[in-house]
């Protein structure tokens, strides 16, 4: 067992979710590989959305793969770290935002 | 400028050395050999279908050390092709069925004698006849600048590599300079009718990954390379072949450096599509070396995996007898065979 909660080597054996529910990870990656097809959006244009929002997840294994997936698309690292920028300001945005509501408490409770 | 392998005394310029890390692995996980592998779909042994491509490898001596060269090419590398191994392929030009004859080096154009084999070939009459030419030769000094002019005299179909259509990613992968050069080697090209619409002259760029991953999808890179070339630059060009990098060589050299040699590895292997493997180049193509050897590949020929056949060089061709050849096959393999493959002229699945 891993002393590490993180194995870079781990993302490799996503696809063995299915072994323990077939039919529920099937339909998963189905799904998947159909969301990422050129469609109203260009596959580059998904790829630095994924990008963008494995950051704001935290997700470590998506940031490995979608910066690899962007990489072989030619996107690049102005456009990757653009897109993360993307994702950083809706983050602090959406955190922002709730300002709006502390400021309407206070105004409500303040005399 | 930096150095070959071999200048540098690097283990890996020992071929042998790298068959051994390509056979042996030098990771924690297991790796499924390549020959396995095609052995699920009866593919194994591999065997050449007719030959349609002879590749010659006129030296490697190159202007350029690009850091993923799986030649291991650069100014320091003095082997070059002779007159007397050039006549004796002439000969077989003359007489094989392949009908597409690749020049390829280094750089080829740094081949004293390459001028009059390119002239000596041309009047074979071979249907396709490809130069690879590095494009920073045309511009390394004034004795090439009139390349584009010679090129268009004997017809030549020009393949040249370009790994992005940025200046940052293109110089870090194959030296400082080379980008502005290569973008004024191609509008060169372009003003003699190279890569025009409507001209016959074909001008073909080769994409390689600057770095440990695959191609992405060669029609959406080559849309992409378009776009920005003639945006930029008013350069038009053909097509674009999207070629992987094989686990060999510098490039293996960078890989391992780097700590990826095992995930790279392991996304070839993910990315392993048997459709691939019946279309692979060396099922299409023989590869001469420099002093008239033969090989399977221009990949092979680089890890000194000779031809499993009787006959082994240029002066004992016999199509014949190489058609029934056992094709060499390693880990490198992989390389060929991810996702759309991998060839010479791009995917092939």
């Amino acid at each position: 067992m891993s002393k590490s909660y993180y194995d870079p080597a781990d993302l490799r054996k996503f696809g063995k979710i299915t072994e323990w529910s077939e039919e529920l990870g099937n339909k998963f990656f189905d799904y998947y590989g159909k969301v990422f097809e050129e469609g109203a959006l260009t596959a580059r244009e998904k790829s630095l959305i994924a990008l963008a929002v494995a950051h704001t997840e935290h997700c470590p294994y998506c940031i490995d793969a979608y910066t690899k997936d962007g990489l072989q698309r030619g996107i690049t690292k102005e456009e990757m770290m653009e897109a993360v920028h993307v994702g950083a300001a809706i983050k602090s945005g959406a955190t922002l935002v709730m300002g709006v509501q502390m400021m309407n408490k206070v105004n409500k409770l303040e005399m | 400028m930096k150095k070959s392998l071999l200048a540098r005394n690097n283990d890996l310029a020992n071929t042998q050395r790298q068959i051994e890390i390509l056979s042996n692995g030098i990771f924690k996980y297991e790796l499924p050999t390549f020959a396995n592998k095609i052995k699920e779909t009866n593919q194994f042994p591999l065997h050449p279908n007719k030959l349609e491509i002879l590749q010659l490898n006129l030296g490697y001596m190159c202007n350029q050390v690009c850091a993923h060269c799986h030649v291991d090419a650069g100014p320091d590398r003095k082997e070059i092709m002779t007159l007397e191994t050039m006549n004796q392929c002439l000969e077989v030009i003359k007489k094989t069925g392949a009908h597409t004859l690749d020049l390829t080096g280094g750089a080829p154009e740094m081949n004293p004698n390459f001028r009059w084999f390119v002239e000596e070939a041309s009047k074979v009459g071979v249907k396709d006849f490809i130069v690879r030419s590095n494009l920073t030769i045309i511009r390394a000094n004034k004795k090439y600048y009139d390349l584009p002019e010679f090129f268009k005299k004997h017809n030549v179909h020009i393949v040249s590599s370009m790994p992005h259509w940025t200046r940052g990613k293109t110089d870090k992968q194959r030296g400082d300079g080379v980008f502005d050069k290569s973008i004024k080697a191609l509008q060169m090209l372009n003003d003699v009718g190279y890569g025009m619409k409507d001209s016959s002259l074909t001008l073909d760029l080769v994409y390689n990954p600057s770095g440990a991953f695959l191609p992405g999808d060669q029609q959406a890179l080559e849309n992409d390379f378009k776009k920005a070339l003639k945006e930029e630059f008013n350069i038009d060009f053909n097509k674009l072949f999207a070629i992987t990098n094989l686990p060999i060589s510098r490039f293996l050299d960078y890989l391992i450096a780097s700590d990826n040699y095992e995930d790279y590895m392991f996304a070839l292997v993910e990315a392993y599509n048997p459709l691939a493997v019946k279309n692979v180049m060396c099922t299409n193509t023989i590869s001469v070396s420099w002093d008239g050897f033969l090989y399977d590949c221009d990949f092979n020929q680089m890890l000194n995996l000779k031809v499993n056949s009787t006959i082994k060089h240029i002066s004992e061709y016999n199509e014949e007898l190489l058609q029934n050849r056992d094709i060499s096959i390693n880990q490198h393999c992989y390389g060929c065979t991810a996702g759309a493959g991998s060839s010479c002229q791009g995917v092939v699945a």
